[in-house]
């Protein structure tokens, strides 16, 4: 390997950026409603980890406060992420229990 | 990042986080992407750890490893007539090259950004011993108000997702509206 193995700034964005694709392919292509909302938790997931690694490497803040808001920042998305997935869940259970289906390709018209 | 237990964790875990987001993707069915998906979870979480985000990584653990996993298992247990196949739509093809382009657009921004970026003598300066006590006095003193707005979040989304997949009480039955 000519280049150094040490973890930068840049192979923690890589691989949260990685994670974010792959959560966004999964959450496009998939055709189980379950499904999608897993590659939407990958997604959420590449994001903290890129503002985890921002703060932590990071130049431009002035104080270790400031550097720890990134981690205040994952935890507001952390709760969101809990919420969402709450109600999306919900959503698709009801879905399921009008419809005995949660194929998105099924589940294409707005109202029935 | 002195040490090269740091560098060995990091490739280790970055290797297990996106290999099971891609086994996500590939596996064909849908509780063993639950599965990959739970270890690209505790991937994500060790890789916390090595940027020294402690809290970080025991509330992704319990969150999403945890409660959200749980919460996946007993959503697929609730609707059990439909395809357990973790088959693709469509739109398979599109959405794929869709996230392989933003993969690939955020590993050249991430690679060519010339971020201002602390190594060496100051990275090991800025390691946070704790970070519990720090993160609580931002939620609590700069982050106040957004955090008094996620509690109230976190409250709408529960009292939601209860009234949506509420039983509807049969007609007539103990309501006293109808004669």
């Amino acid at each position: 390997m000519s280049f150094d193995l040490a973890p930068t700034l840049g192979h923690y964005l890589v691989v949260s950026g990685l994670v974010f694709g792959l959560g966004s392919a999964v959450a496009l292509s998939k055709r189980n409603a379950i499904a999608v909302l897993m590659g939407v938790e990958l997604m959420l997931n590449g994001v903290n980890l890129a503002l985890i690694a921002f703060s932590r490497f990071g130049a431009a803040f002035a104080d270790d406060a400031a550097a720890l808001s990134g981690h205040a920042f994952v935890v507001f998305v952390l709760t969101v992420a809990a919420a969402e997935a709450a109600v999306a869940l919900a959503l698709a259970v009801l879905v399921y229990r009008r419809r005995e289906t949660v194929d998105l390709d099924r589940i294409s018209s707005m109202r029935w | 990042m002195e040490s090269t237990g740091v560098a060995v964790a990091f490739w280790l875990l970055s290797a297990l986080t996106v290999g099971g987001a891609l086994l996500v993707l590939l596996s064909r069915n849908l509780l063993h992407a639950l599965v990959f998906l739970v270890v690209a979870f505790l991937g994500t979480a060790g890789l916390f750890l090595t940027l020294s985000a402690d809290f970080i990584a025991v509330a992704q653990i319990l969150i999403y490893a945890g409660a959200i996993a749980v919460l996946i298992v007993f959503a697929i247990m609730l609707t059990p007539l439909a395809s357990r196949d973790n088959a693709n739509s469509l739109y398979a093809v599109p959405g794929i090259l869709l996230g392989l382009a933003v993969a690939a657009l955020v590993a050249f921004a991430a690679l060519d950004g010339g971020w201002p970026e602390l190594a060496g003598e100051a990275l090991a300066e800025r390691g946070f011993s704790s970070t519990v006590a720090a993160i609580g006095e931002l939620l609590l003193g700069r982050y106040v108000l957004a955090f008094e707005v996620a509690s109230v979040l976190l409250l709408f989304a529960l009292v939601g997702a209860i009234v949506l997949v509420r039983e509807e009480p049969p007609a007539g039955d103990g309501e006293g509206r109808e004669p």
